[in-house]
């Protein structure tokens, strides 16, 4: 029995991962670190877009989907910024500048840049950790600031200690023109004397008019709340983007997982418009 | 079509494994299962094997096995390498399937072989060939019938009917095709006649007959596709109908098409080797995340297991069922629930709704 | 929709109990009744919750209700009000060592200790070669009807209900099953078909009830150690032969932890990632003797023999000759202990006397 020779043309399966080095590591808050990762070799280890996600692995450890926070236009690395809140968030975040991790991906839909974005006008609203996906789309969307309007950044954080990526919002967006932010803490904070409340109280204080895309990210209970307020507002749903979560294994649709009703969110999201989520079973 | 005399069966395997890897059904420790052929294996041992109409694992572990590595990382100082686990290169056969089990790889091709394939199974899948039997007496908890297909009439590479006196054997494919050539020069092949064939023929119509009256034969599918969710998932009879489930795996473990699965570490102490095995979304940590989890009850639970195969696989597959009728779980489940009961359920409510309107 | 399987009129037994389980929610003492639903199959009868007279329609008690319910009492004791367990008699022992073990709560379960004739196995009748069953005869009752008694003398229903049954009792060891089966009329013994552990069965006694209703059958004809004996007289390397060849069947489908009444641990070691123990692969060079090792010395001193691992398996692995070897060891070190006798007594091994068996005793057994 002669050795086949067809398996040679598959590519190399989708579940088998690249080595990734980390190459900086930033403190974003006492709870978030954002990681830098590069090919052993230098450069990115794939192409992507705003949105999409990949699964990073400490072999040993465990293995979990994490949104791409760096924008493709930057073309030298890949970032995630990662909260630690379980067993291989912990140990990402004992890891030091030179570690390597696995890293297969881009997984995922993204945010619609390229076609239903473009020539609008855009209103980011984020909480806490929840930045790290839009990141990737006000990054690539100032870096192609002419394909789009007015970009407005509503972000919020339990408090100040607790923004992510403040060094960038301070020093690019905020002073990048045509683009307005808007920061808020939850509570009361010494130092802090920007504006104190939830973000959807903040949003409905700031009363944005409908002619915008809403993006938004954050915990179930902001994004709740905040399509509510843009509801209110006049915003239809068709008009509001956001991402989901739910726990994923293979990232190709195949482990069985994340579905809700017919649609995976790893492969079919993790990006929705808000009146496609509408059509979902009520279970995530 | 040719024929293979019963008695020659056993220098038929030993022809069969001489050429490639082969799989059949056999008994063990009075179970039958799909396993690699051995020569160790007693006449009477594969006898009852190719006997038994239901494996206790379906053949899915074939091309899909319950656990196998993908890769392993090694790490040196900070240094990590990965080392992809080789895909199957050798052909096989697996002899011995049903109708039904060759259905419910079609299922799984519909999964695995859709982009991004996963080269893994898709290796499988190509470097096997199937033998599958037609079915003569089929059992109680039967119902391939309900979802098209015929049991006398397995899809297969080769399809072979078992009588009395003969093993008939009918490629169906290029690659039974080429079995049979490579088979034919050794084994005990025979060209069948036309009383052969009548023989045959004769016995699939007494077989068809009893499919007929089988008991779930007449189960109605009606209500269940791809656009039955907003109507069957907040119904209130997933409340009612989860309740004994012991939450254990055993309907996911038997099915031929269940392919959720897990990926996991093993740590080799020179390598951590990351493999994947099946896994059950009947378990509660199926869904768990770190700070989440999406169905954090049996209900729900239960209610995405036949949701899935019911309606959001036909969602995705032009209206394919993930159920194909082996009734396995029906024999198995430790509290006696399946697949039937929620369809027949269901059907009873609707019954009732409408016998209430009129 | 089309029912091919015969509506038979409910057994004796059935009646008798739907009877008294109609008394004890229509005068309040229950707020839901724990028995078996009528399956789809002559074979396959499911655990349910009753909460009215009308559900209790498709109520059945007939000789394929092998189901323990105590276990599913952990959930009930939850719920508001009473409920209304069946047991049978073997399932009283469960019961028992889930009060002493603060799962269940005495004061919301109303048990009925009911009456078995030795409960059958699906399975076993397939394994005859029996199949495309259509009606079994001979397995509608659950338990003897005549003579009912209650804790509280003879109610009047349960009179009536006795009167009104017709027994057609198979009390005799030579009872016969009558299939009806697509190839023909089948006929096999019932004890040949009747589950292992009623083989070995511990009597007919139940340990804790409110009440009483129907008899039971003798149904013991088995050393419940021979087995275990066997075992142990093989050498090392058949033994190791024998285990090795049983459990590598094992798919790992948890289904022996999940029905046990003595595995009621809110997270099991075996689902928790946080330990390696979690692996769910079937590997049978060790993940599955780890897993059913584990377990039985996890259960060990609690289980109390009750035999649904056993029958639930479905690779038909004999899970419970480990509970009874070890059963058969502490009756040896420490003298009989039966768990689940009574719900207050301390097992051997969560007491310690000055007398204790020193660990080294067990060595090469």
């Amino acid at each position: 029995m002669s050795e086949c020779t067809c398996h040679t043309n598959y590519q190399l399966d989708t579940l088998i991962p690249k080595v990734g080095v980390i190459t900086d590591i930033r403190e974003e808050t006492p709870d978030v670190k954002t990681f830098r990762v590069n090919a052993p070799e230098g450069g990115k280890l794939f192409e992507h877009m705003p949105g999409q996600c990949a699964m990073l692995c400490a072999p040993g450890v465990s293995e979990g989907m994490f949104s791409i926070t760096s924008s493709p236009t930057n073309l030298k690395y890949q970032e995630f910024s990662i909260k630690r809140c379980g067993m291989l968030t912990e140990y990402l975040h004992s890891l030091q500048v030179g570690d390597s991790i696995t890293v297969r991906g881009p997984y995922g839909n993204h945010f619609p840049v390229e076609d239903r974005l473009k020539g609008q006008n855009l209103l980011f609203i984020a909480g806490g950790i929840g930045l790290a996906p839009l990141r990737s789309v006000i990054n690539y969307v100032l870096d192609n600031r002419a394909d789009y309007g007015t970009v407005d950044i509503l972000y919020g954080s339990r408090s100040a200690d607790d923004l992510v990526q403040l060094k960038e919002i301070q020093e690019v967006w905020m002073k990048t023109e045509g683009v307005n932010v808007y920061l808020t803490i939850d509570r009361e904070q010494e130092g802090w004397d920007g504006h104190v409340g939830f973000v959807p109280a903040y949003l409905k204080e700031l009363g944005f008019a409908t002619d915008k895309t809403a993006l938004i990210c954050g915990p179930p209970i902001m994004i709740k709340f905040v399509l509510a307020g843009l509801q209110e507002m006049g915003f239809s749903k068709e008009q509001v983007y956001t991402t989901l979560e739910l726990r994923m294994k293979c990232g190709i649709g195949k482990c069985g997982r994340c579905n809700i009703g017919s649609k995976y969110v790893c492969k079919d999201g993790p990006v929705f418009r808000c009146d496609e989520i509408d059509e979902l079973p009520d279970e995530y | 079509m040719y024929k293979i005399a019963r008695e020659n069966l056993p220098a038929l395997y030993r022809a069969l494994a001489a050429e490639r890897e082969l799989y059949l059904p056999v008994r063990k420790s009075g179970q039958v299962n799909f396993a690699a052929w051995d020569e160790g294996f007693s006449e009477e041992d594969l006898l009852f094997g190719l006997a038994a109409l239901k494996t206790v694992k379906s053949p899915k572990d074939v091309f899909f096995p319950q656990s196998e590595t993908l890769y392993t990382c090694k790490k040196d100082g900070r240094k990590l390498t990965i080392e992809p686990e080789a895909l199957k290169a050798q052909d096989f056969v697996v002899f011995g399937m049903r109708a039904c089990d060759v259905q419910g790889l079609k299922v799984l091709d519909k999964v695995f072989l859709s982009e991004p394939i996963d080269t893994f199974y898709a290796a499988r899948r190509e470097h096997g060939t199937i033998v599958a039997i037609g079915c003569k007496e089929p059992e109680t908890s039967c119902f391939c019938s309900v979802f098209g297909t015929d049991c006398t009439e397995p899809a297969a590479d080769v399809a072979a009917w078992l009588t009395d006196d003969f093993l008939y054997w009918k490629p169906l494919t290029e690659k039974g095709e080429a079995l049979t050539g490579q088979l034919k020069q050794k084994g005990p092949f025979a060209r069948t006649s036309e009383a052969d064939e009548t023989q045959v023929e004769s016995e699939k119509a007494v077989t068809r007959r009893i499919v007929e009256r089988l008991p779930y034969s007449q189960l109605s599918l009606d209500g269940w596709d791809g656009d039955a969710t907003d109507e069957k998932f907040g119904d209130a009879l997933w409340e009612e109908l989860y309740k004994p489930c012991l939450a254990c795996g055993t309907c996911t473990f038997v099915c031929p098409t269940c392919q959720c699965y897990d990926i996991k570490d093993y740590d080799t102490g020179h390598g951590v080797q990351r493999y994947r095995c099946w896994d059950s979304c009947m378990y509660s940590d199926f869904t768990m995340m770190a700070a989440a989890n999406n169905r954090t009850s049996q209900m729900q639970r239960f209610r995405q297991r036949f949701m899935h195969k019911l309606v959001y696989f036909p969602a995705n597959n032009d209206g394919m069922y993930s159920c194909v009728g082996c009734g396995r779980c029906v024999d198995k489940c430790p509290s006696s629930l399946n697949i039937v009961k929620v369809i027949k359920a269901f059907a009873a409510k609707a019954e009732a709704v409408r016998g209430g309107e009129n | 929709m089309q029912e091919l399987i015969r509506e038979t009129k409910p057994s004796a037994s059935s009646q008798a109990l739907v009877h008294r389980a109609c008394e004890l929610l229509s005068d309040g003492t229950v707020a839901r009744v724990l028995g078996w639903k009528k399956g789809d199959l002559p074979y396959n009868p499911e655990p349910a919750f009753f909460d009215s007279a009308e559900a209790l329609s498709s109520f059945t008690y007939d000789a394929f209700c092998g189901a323990n319910l105590s276990k599913y009492m952990i959930e009930a004791s939850r719920l508001e009000g009473k409920t209304l367990v069946f047991l049978k008699p073997c399932d009283t022992y469960s019961f028992n060592q889930l009060i002493k073990e603060h799962r269940v709560d005495r004061e919301k379960a109303y048990i009925v200790g009911i009456g078995c004739t030795g409960k059958l196995s699906g399975e076993k009748i397939h394994a005859l070669g029996i199949k495309a069953v259509e009606a079994i005869e001979g397995a509608e009752d659950g338990m003897l009807c005549e003579g009912q008694e209650s804790a509280s003398g003879k109610t009047r229903a349960a009179e009536e209900a006795a009167a009104a049954a017709e027994i057609v009792a198979p009390a005799d060891p030579d009872a016969v099953l009558t299939i009806q089966t697509l190839y023909g009329e089948k006929t096999c013994a019932y004890d040949e078909v009747m589950l292992e552990r009623c083989h070995v069965c511990k009597g007919k006694e139940h340990k804790i009830y409110d009440e009483l209703l129907g008899q039971s059958r003798e149904t013991k004809n088995a050393d419940r150690f021979a087995e275990v004996e066997r075992i142990e007289a093989m050498s090392p390397q058949e033994r190791f032969a024998f285990f090795q060849s049983e459990l590598s069947k094992c798919i790992r489908c948890n289904a022996c932890r999940n029905v046990c009444p003595a595995c009621s641990c809110r997270k099991c070691v075996f689902d928790s990632n946080k330990f390696d123990s979690s692996q769910k692969a079937n590997v049978d060079s060790f993940e599955e003797k780890m897993f059913h090792i584990i377990r039985a010395f996890h259960v060990a001193g609690r289980c109390t023999d009750c035999g649904e691992c056993s029958r639930v398996c479905p690779q038909g692995i004999p899970l419970h000759l480990f509970n009874r070897k070890f059963i058969k060891d502490i009756d040896t070190f420490y003298g009989e202990f039966q768990a689940g006798e009574d719900a207050e007594t301390k097992g051997p091994l969560t007491s310690f006397t000055l007398d204790d068996a020193e660990p080294g005793i067990a060595e090469g057994r």
